[in-house]
């Protein structure tokens, strides 16, 4: 039940476990594959109004300071040192305005309610096992004003969809088309502007682009579908370039449909391409694009690659390759049916098998949700909860390479990580973290009731008789200092949150 | 987890550390700091080679007054700050330097350089292989001040890796670091089980010792940036004589295929971030720079032409940075390939002409790291490019 709880929930929190316990683990994960409405998370998250806001809304409700500073005529050179630009933020706030930056804070927030509260749970860690994978950075910068819309209509959808509408979607989706460049890009030699044009206050796109950019077309290939191993060459990487170019966004606010996914003719490569054994005949267009697409998501390297991926979300850094093999084929066979692939992961003896339990280290975001899941429940997000992340080394929506944060354990374990770890735990076991709501087991009559009860809370199981003595006598050397104090439920919550044992699940 | 992570995540031993602390600055072992510079720098843009008259015609506008550095070549315009270096000949430039067997992707690029393969991947780096090298225990001797160990620092060897000296303590007072001693010194996980005591202990010593808080010395400034903090806290352990053998960071921010400026714009300001940092480390430092060699290195350089975007897409070759003790200075190693038409790498990037394996060997020789080249780059035959002397 706590391997369950691991793998398709951010850890096991009293509701998820009483659920589980009342309809058994099949009925549990099939209503977790077909979620139904969750009201109570609805109206969690209906205060935070920037999270039903389309990118163009985005823009003009929380405009990016260049752009005020253009209304108010200052030169970007008079504005080029941190203390002028800490004069405008302060401004704007004075202003009763606020600041892009909401924007991340309000995802970040809102993404941690879900994490820990909702009763979706497969459907959360698909958002963000699929977001990793068609990662895009709110550093980058309009992409700040793009990452809400792109998880919210790119991303969310699609999880329990075929990959080829996720394919489509985030192709398509103005913060990948920004992330990864490819709204500039252009067919070679298109002609130079005659006059300039400036489109983009940031300088970006002072002058126009008079060739390809290949940045989106090779993250296509080898981070989105067909992996680096699978052997295409620089030429394919280029002629994908071709076949996407005109994929861009509307960037007229008088056009309507500003902020969104725009094919231009003009600066589309009407050629034939040949790209990785399909051709596309001349003339093609917006479809040479869609059927690269089409292409790409059914191609059999894609499948292992993703299965791979999903394997070692779910299974084990190493997953058995029978295993990939077995979850690349109903990729296959269901032509990307996400939710097959997905269930028959679960459904496969290796996801219950015992080398699998306990196999994952948890990533930040793993750790922090399942902690809060542990000890109780999160009323509202504050910066103590959300700050830790990036110590950990996963500040939200921020990951900056297209490769997105690691599915494998050991980039997450190194001694800073893990002394952030150890107080995060003790933090938040004591109440200092605030928004969150501890409710542990109460006190119980003897001290080994009471870690029993903790550990059975956090851990799902007993502690072995050797973390018991351990942690008895490291309280037992409290009181030897002077301190009188009991066995507090906190104190064992603290020290059990930051234990080895619950980096893993 | 397994028993080696529990030492790379823990291996801090305090009578260790003590006797470290202890040798004081006589005899004082060397160190090499590796940096990073993830997402493909533009090396074309970095050392200018104005020389090459098919410059100007691949790069109508990225071109920038370069600060002349020999007649050929001249360094970035937001780079001034290491022109001292360059003129006192603790400075040394590569160029057209890469791969063997390059890659355009950056985690595969990436990864073949932290393996220390041509063209293959494993799961230790070449750091650590040297590392195992290097006799004695110290704690610090292998350190990567960043979130996590980079594939270069991980194997068998035990490193740390933290992402800033301040951060690296258990809050709650020592009440709380206490009993989490004993939890990790006893048995909630056999892996966890080695000399969690110790591993505590030392966690105090940098606390004891207020390694975090010292301040650079010599007037060094620091850029207010991650990079900035991470070598301000590599100074900080040099300074400290803790036995710092190989310092490992990174930045990232390179990856320029969007309107990458010329003299100004974000490619010159990271540039300009990279060299205020390396200068206040070398300023820092002051006379113990002459026991420290810095090296630079970046996955892949970019295309020798621009983009259709004003940027510049995913190369070959680029250029580094060596600097400190030893150096033979002032001047820019290159065997030069050129930039015409047929002397491109596949028509498209500056070819390599010095394998990267060749610097990072002289680099960790004139750091005394006794390891045996074919154990840090198997199947490899160094090219003598004689960088210190």
């Amino acid at each position: 039940m706590t391997h369950l709880l691991n793998r398709a929930a951010f850890g096991p929190s009293r509701e998820d476990v009483d659920e589980l316990r009342r309809v058994g683990p099949e009925a549990w994960l099939a209503a977790q594959l077909t979620p139904g409405s969750d009201p109570a998370i609805d109206r969690r998250l209906s205060g935070f109004k920037t999270l039903r806001l389309s990118v163009a809304e985005a823009l003009a409700a929380y405009p990016p300071l260049q752009k005020r500073l253009k209304e108010m005529g200052v030169t970007p050179a008079q504005l080029a040192d941190e203390d002028s630009k800490k004069r405008l933020r302060a401004m704007v706030v004075e202003n009763g305005e606020e600041l892009p930056r909401q924007l991340l804070v309000e995802a970040t927030q809102a993404k941690l309610i879900r994490v820990t509260q909702s009763r979706r749970q497969l459907e959360e860690v698909l958002v963000d096992f699929w977001f990793n994978h068609f990662n895009v950075s709110a550093e980058k910068n309009r992409t700040r004003w793009m990452v809400t819309p792109y998880e919210r209509d790119a991303i969310r959808p699609f999880v329990f969809g075929r990959f080829r509408d996720l394919l489509g979607a985030t192709a398509k989706h103005p913060a990948m088309l920004w992330y990864l460049d490819n709204w500039q890009s252009v067919k070679e030699g298109f002609p130079p502007p005659l006059k300039r044009r400036p489109v983009d206050d940031e300088g970006a796109l002072r002058k126009r682009p008079t060739g390809l950019n290949e940045n989106y077309a090779r993250e296509l290939l080898e981070l989105h579908t067909l992996g680096v191993e699978a052997g295409y060459s620089q030429d394919d990487v280029r002629e994908a370039a071709r076949a996407l170019t005109g994929w861009s966004i509307e960037l007229q606010p008088r056009r309507g449909r500003m902020g969104e996914f725009v094919f231009r003719d003009g600066t589309h490569d009407t050629g034939a391409k040949h790209i990785f054994g399909l051709a596309l005949p001349p003339g093609g267009r917006q479809a040479d694009g869609e059927q690269l697409l089409d292409f790409l998501a059914r191609h059999p390297a894609t499948a292992r690659h993703l299965a791979k991926k999903l394997c070692m979300r779910f299974v084990s850094d190493d997953p058995p390759p029978e295993l990939v093999e077995h979850v690349a084929s109903v990729f296959l066979a269901t032509d990307g049916d996400l939710r097959a692939t997905v269930q028959s992961l679960f459904e496969s003896p290796a996801f219950w098998s015992d080398a699998a339990r306990g196999a994952k280290t948890k990533s930040p975001l793993e750790f922090v949700a399942s902690s809060v899941r542990a000890v109780g429940t999160l009323d509202e997000v504050q910066q103590p909860l959300a700050r830790p992340l990036e110590a950990m080394g996963e500040p939200l929506y921020r990951c900056n390479p297209p490769t997105g944060y690691a599915e494998r354990g050991a980039p997450w374990i190194s001694a800073g990580a893990l002394v952030s770890r150890i107080n995060f735990g003790l933090a938040l076991a004591t109440g200092r973290i605030p928004g969150v709501v501890v409710e542990l087991p109460p006190r119980a009559a003897s001290a080994d009731a009471t870690i029993d009860a903790v550990a059975l809370r956090l851990l799902g199981q007993r502690p072995s008789p050797q973390t018991r003595a351990t942690l008895l006598q490291a309280l037992s050397a409290r009181e030897e200092d002077g301190e009188t104090r009991t066995l507090e439920p906190a104190v064992v919550a603290g020290l059990l949150l930051g234990s080895p044992e619950f980096q893993h699940r | 987890m397994n028993r080696r992570d529990f030492f790379k995540v823990l291996g801090l031993s305090f009578p260790v550390l003590s006797r470290a602390l202890a040798q004081g600055t006589t005899g004082r072992p060397k160190t090499l700091v590796t940096i990073f510079l993830r997402g493909g720098v533009d090396g074309l843009s970095m050392v200018q080679p104005g020389g090459d008259p098919t410059l100007r015609v691949l790069r109508p506008t990225l071109l920038h007054e370069a600060l002349p550095l020999d007649g050929f070549f001249g360094l970035h315009p937001a780079m001034k700050a290491l022109l001292p270096f360059y003129a006192s000949k603790q400075l040394a430039i590569v160029h057209a330097v890469g791969q063997a067997h390059p890659s355009r992707s950056h985690f595969e690029a990436q990864d073949f350089i932290e393996s220390g393969l041509a063209g293959a991947r494993r799961r230790d780096g070449f750091l650590n292989r040297a590392l195992a090298s290097v006799p004695g225990e110290a704690p610090f001797r292998a350190v990567a001040l960043q979130n996590a160990l980079p594939l270069s620092l991980t194997g068998d060897a035990p490193a740390l890796a933290f992402p800033a000296l301040a951060q690296f303590r258990v809050a709650g007072g020592s009440a709380a670091a206490t009993s989490f001693e004993a939890l990790y010194a006893g048995a909630v996980d056999e892996a966890f089980c080695l000399s969690g005591h110790e591993a505590f202990d030392g966690l105090d010593a940098v606390q004891e010792r207020r390694l975090a808080t010292r301040e650079p010395q010599h007037g060094a400034q620091y850029p207010k940036s991650p990079l900035g903090n991470r070598l301000a806290d590599l100074a900080r352990l040099v300074h400290a004589d803790v036995g710092l053998r190989l310092g490992v960071t990174e930045t990232g921010g390179f990856d320029t295929h969007l309107a990458q400026g010329a003299g100004t714009g974000p490619l010159a300001t990271r540039l300009g971030e990279l060299a205020q940092a390396l200068a206040a480390f070398a300023t820092d430092l002051g006379p113990k720079l002459d026991d420290v060699v810095v090296v630079t290195m970046t996955e892949f350089g970019r295309t020798a032409r621009e983009n259709g975007t004003r940027g510049t897409d995913h190369g070959t070759a680029s250029s580094l940075f060596v600097l400190g003790g030893g150096v033979r200075g002032g001047r820019v190693v290159a065997d030069w390939p050129g930039l015409a038409g047929g002397q491109l790498f596949e028509q498209r990037d500056l070819a390599v002409t010095i394998d990267l394996r060749s610097v990072l060997l002289e680099c960790l020789a004139a750091a005394d790291v006794p390891a045996r080249p074919a154990d840090v780059f198997p199947d490899f035959t160094a090219k003598p490019l004689r960088l210190f002397g």
